[in-house]
């Protein structure tokens, strides 16, 4: 027992040691910032940031490096804004978010849709802060001022990577690699959000392979690389050439890569990062959001003028650079860039609509009439037409995204 | 050669009763070693300071008033566990089942609330809510009982089942009351009238949920104790022979056991819905039925010392989200602490439980 004692007494030593060997060198959160740049009125203007995962998933870090250039773009210091990582969309959402406010955050921001709800309910009670649910939507109809919504017209960039994959599927066809215009795409959840999205994408395919079909598999979950791969891997084994993507992970780039070095002729395009990383070759591009084009407006009107100055919905696309697409992967087809500049100017000057209704038919009719706006909590839009002179305008009527209609050519098959 | 064998280096016997003080000791020592052995990983992998980050821990545990009750709220929820685990643990029934019977006890408060939020005044929808939650978690823990009773079935796989049962029931029940459609969640139940929210009691919004676990557990205290059932329970888990014969119906006590122990679980479940989160998910459990298998353990199925098991895990998580934040350590780091805290903490059971002898030394303590 003695020996016992005197060997643990030596352990206890040796981290007694290295305990404290290190009070030199300070701990990482007192390090002076360095860029010098706080303007002295707004030094103590405190950010919350709630986050649903962390730097590891690409839509987090999205988010993350776009409150990070909103706050250097108004000379704030990095320091002023308290990270809240992995909260889950239950009463982590709502504990946290108080937990900010008491804290003395003048506004916080949430990054996933889910957390909404738990936004607002600490939103009625918390009426001096200003609550941001990023890609919400209920910011409008809950009556409460200091309940923001805000979103990139990420429909912009996801069209774009379907020009991409559009560029590539027709390449393919002419070569006589595929025969089949058949593609993928990994949805997370059966949101307007999403439909809008892959609508999106599919439009962008069909601009330049007309006869292109598509098929959605949901995963249900935002973030989940196993189930992401499998939704890939079973579009594969269906005969998609392209899997497109709205989740969260390196999944679905992952699973496509592995095929592709199997001597399978697919190729994957991405969301949120430049997949490249983990599909050297079967990446094409990936659709981004530059959420600091939003973060960085609504942060300052935040500061000049509090809730009252920011209005209850904000969104912006490639005209405030608010989206756009990562760098072409090395096997895209020839001509791409130019076809993309070209595109990019047409929806930067308005001479292209995305979701111009003489491109797409429901149920082999045009679509004349949409409601976005839902009054009566049950999630049917009943008010706020949607279509103006035959064009669908999305993200118009209020941030987040409306368009939910299922168009001819795609089949969701889960 | 044979009258030569080697003793070797060390030897594990076991000890015949720890006295109470020696026992609480090693305890003890065993936590300031994990905190030194921490600090040592802490320093070495980022760095930081380990004082700092313990402060930071304590802080993000009970740095405002708000915090503190939140650990408060989640020290009952593993206590409410933990305490309607112990009869069923007492009792050498191995009940890995809770996670199952809170499910079932939160999806009949969620059922309430959405059925009847409009109909009933609050009192009354909390008084059926919390009926129901009991009999559904008492349900949960019949099943298994019943059928251990009548044929002797495996309790741990059956109980284990029982939990994807009812995560197969919430998922269906999700989908039937998905809100908003496609989201695959209940959202925030009944936001706008809070029918059938755990009101705030004496300005606290979590006092209920305290006042609640602690009746309970002294409630169970006294039961396991000094009440016949208890006795019982005692008995049939030392031995079921010998419950058969000073005349325990053993079969009876088995599912009336069970059934109370799911019950408790199952008030668990309704203290997570309508006491905290308002709504239900396959989440709602969250491990903690099995966390709470620790709470029990630990404690040795005495209700009092589960409260500061669960004070200490629900600390060390709260902690852990603190240190995430503030020093931007991805939260794998701070899991690294919990981990290595309760390994010790569990490991000094080992040394209470039995000594090491080592080569040359007499056998006598």
């Amino acid at each position: 027992m003695k020996k016992l004692i005197s060997l643990l007494l030596a352990l206890v030593m040796v981290f007694a040691f290295a305990a404290c060997g290190e009070k030199a060198p300070d701990s990482g959160a007192e390090l002076p910032d360095g860029n010098g740049e706080i303007t002295g009125d707004y030094a103590d203007f405190k950010i919350g940031a709630i986050l649903i995962h962390d730097e590891n998933s690409g839509y987090d870090l999205a988010h993350i490096n776009g409150i990070k250039s909103a706050v250097n773009a108004l000379g704030l210091s990095e320091d002023q804004i308290t990270w809240k990582y992995n909260i889950s969309e239950d009463e982590a959402c709502y504990d946290t978010a108080v937990d900010l406010a008491e804290s003395g955050c003048d506004i916080i921001f949430s990054d996933s849709y889910g957390h909404q709800s738990y936004m607002q309910q600490a939103a009625g009670e918390y009426e001096d802060v200003i609550f941001v649910a990023a890609t919400g939507d209920t910011a409008a109809s809950s009556g409460l001022a200091n309940l923001k919504n805000i979103f990139t017209y990420v429909y912009e960039s996801r069209y774009v990577s379907g020009v991409v994959a559009g560029m590539k599927l027709k390449e393919l066809l002419d070569e006589g690699l595929v025969t089949e215009p058949y593609v993928g795409y990994v949805g997370a959840k059966p949101y307007a959000e999403v439909v809008s999205g892959y609508t999106a994408f599919f439009l962008g395919v069909q601009s330049i392979v007309p006869e292109a079909y598509m098929d959605v598999i949901y995963t249900g979950e935002w973030y989940d690389p196993t189930r992401e791969a499998e939704a890939a891997n079973a579009l594969m084994s269906k005969g998609c050439v392209i899997i497109g993507q709205h989740a969260d992970s390196t999944g679905a780039p992952s699973a496509v890569q592995a095929a592709k070095d199997g001597g399978a002729v697919v190729y994957s395009v991405g969301y949120n990062i430049d997949m490249l990383a983990v599909a050297p070759t079967a990446a094409l591009t990936s659709a981004l959001n530059n959420w600091g084009a939003v973060y960085t407006p609504t942060i300052q009107k935040a500061l000049e003028g509090g809730a009252a100055a920011i209005p209850d919905d904000y969104a912006t696309g490639i005209v405030n650079d608010g989206v756009s697409v990562s760098v072409l992967g090395p096997e895209c087809a020839e001509g791409t860039q130019e076809k993309l500049d070209e595109v990019w100017a047409a929806l930067a000057d308005g001479s292209l609509n995305i979701f111009d209704t003489a491109k797409f038919t429901v149920d082999g009719e045009t679509v004349t009439s949409f409601l976005a706006l839902d009054t009566d909590g049950d999630f049917e839009g009943d008010e706020g037409e949607a279509i103006e002179d035959g064009i669908f305008y999305e993200s118009k009527l209020r941030s987040a995204p409306y368009f939910s209609l299922r168009i001819d050519g795609i089949t969701e098959l889960s | 050669m044979n009258s030569k064998l080697k003793e070797p280096f060390v030897r594990i016997t076991k000890r015949e009763d720890t006295p109470l003080l020696k026992a609480w000791g090693i305890r003890l020592f065993s936590l300031l070693l994990a905190l030194i052995t921490c600090a040592g990983i802490i320093y070495l992998i980022v760095k930081l300071n380990p004082l700092k980050v313990y402060v930071a821990m304590w802080e993000g545990a009970f740095g405002t008033s708000k915090r503190s009750w939140i650990t408060a709220r989640d020290t009952m929820m593993l206590l409410c566990i933990g305490v309607g685990l112990a009869p069923a643990f007492k009792m050498r029934f191995w009940n890995i089942g809770a996670e199952g019977q809170i499910l079932a006890g939160g999806l009949a408060t969620a059922a309430c609330m959405i059925y009847f939020g409009s109909s009933m005044p609050t009192w009354a929808l909390l008084i059926v809510s919390f009926a129901a939650s009991c009999i559904a978690g008492a349900v949960w823990g019949f099943v298994p009982a019943a059928f251990k009773a009548r044929f002797d079935t495996n309790e741990t796989l059956f109980t284990l089942m029982m939990n994807y049962v009812a995560i197969q029931l919430t998922s269906f029940f999700i989908t039937k009351w998905e809100n908003p459609i496609g989201s695959n969640t209940v959202g925030i139940i009944n936001q706008s009238t809070k029918a059938g929210w755990l009101p705030s009691f004496l300005g606290q919004q979590y006092m209920l949920n305290v006042i609640i676990v602690m009746t309970l557990t002294i409630a169970v205290y006294i039961y396991l104790r000094w009440s016949k059932h208890g006795y019982e329970i005692a008995v049939v888990g030392e031995s079921e022979r010998t419950a058969k014969y000073i005349g325990i119906n053993v079969k009876k006590v088995i599912i009336r056991t069970v059934a109370l122990s799911g019950g408790l679980c199952g008030v668990a479940g309704f203290l997570a819905v309508s006491g905290a989160s308002h709504t239900i998910s396959t989440n709602t459990a969250g491990g903690r039925g099995f966390t709470a298998i620790i709470v029990a353990w630990l404690a040795k199925f005495n209700p009092l010392v589960m409260f500061f098991v669960s004070l200490l895990l629900a600390f060390l998580q709260k902690g852990a989200v603190e240190i995430a934040s503030r020093y931007d350590l991805n939260d794998y780091a701070s899991q690294m602490i919990t981990g290595i805290i309760l390994f010790f903490i569990l490991g000094s059971e080992f040394f209470i439980n039995y000594k090491l002898i080592f080569r040359g030394k007499k056998e006598v303590n």
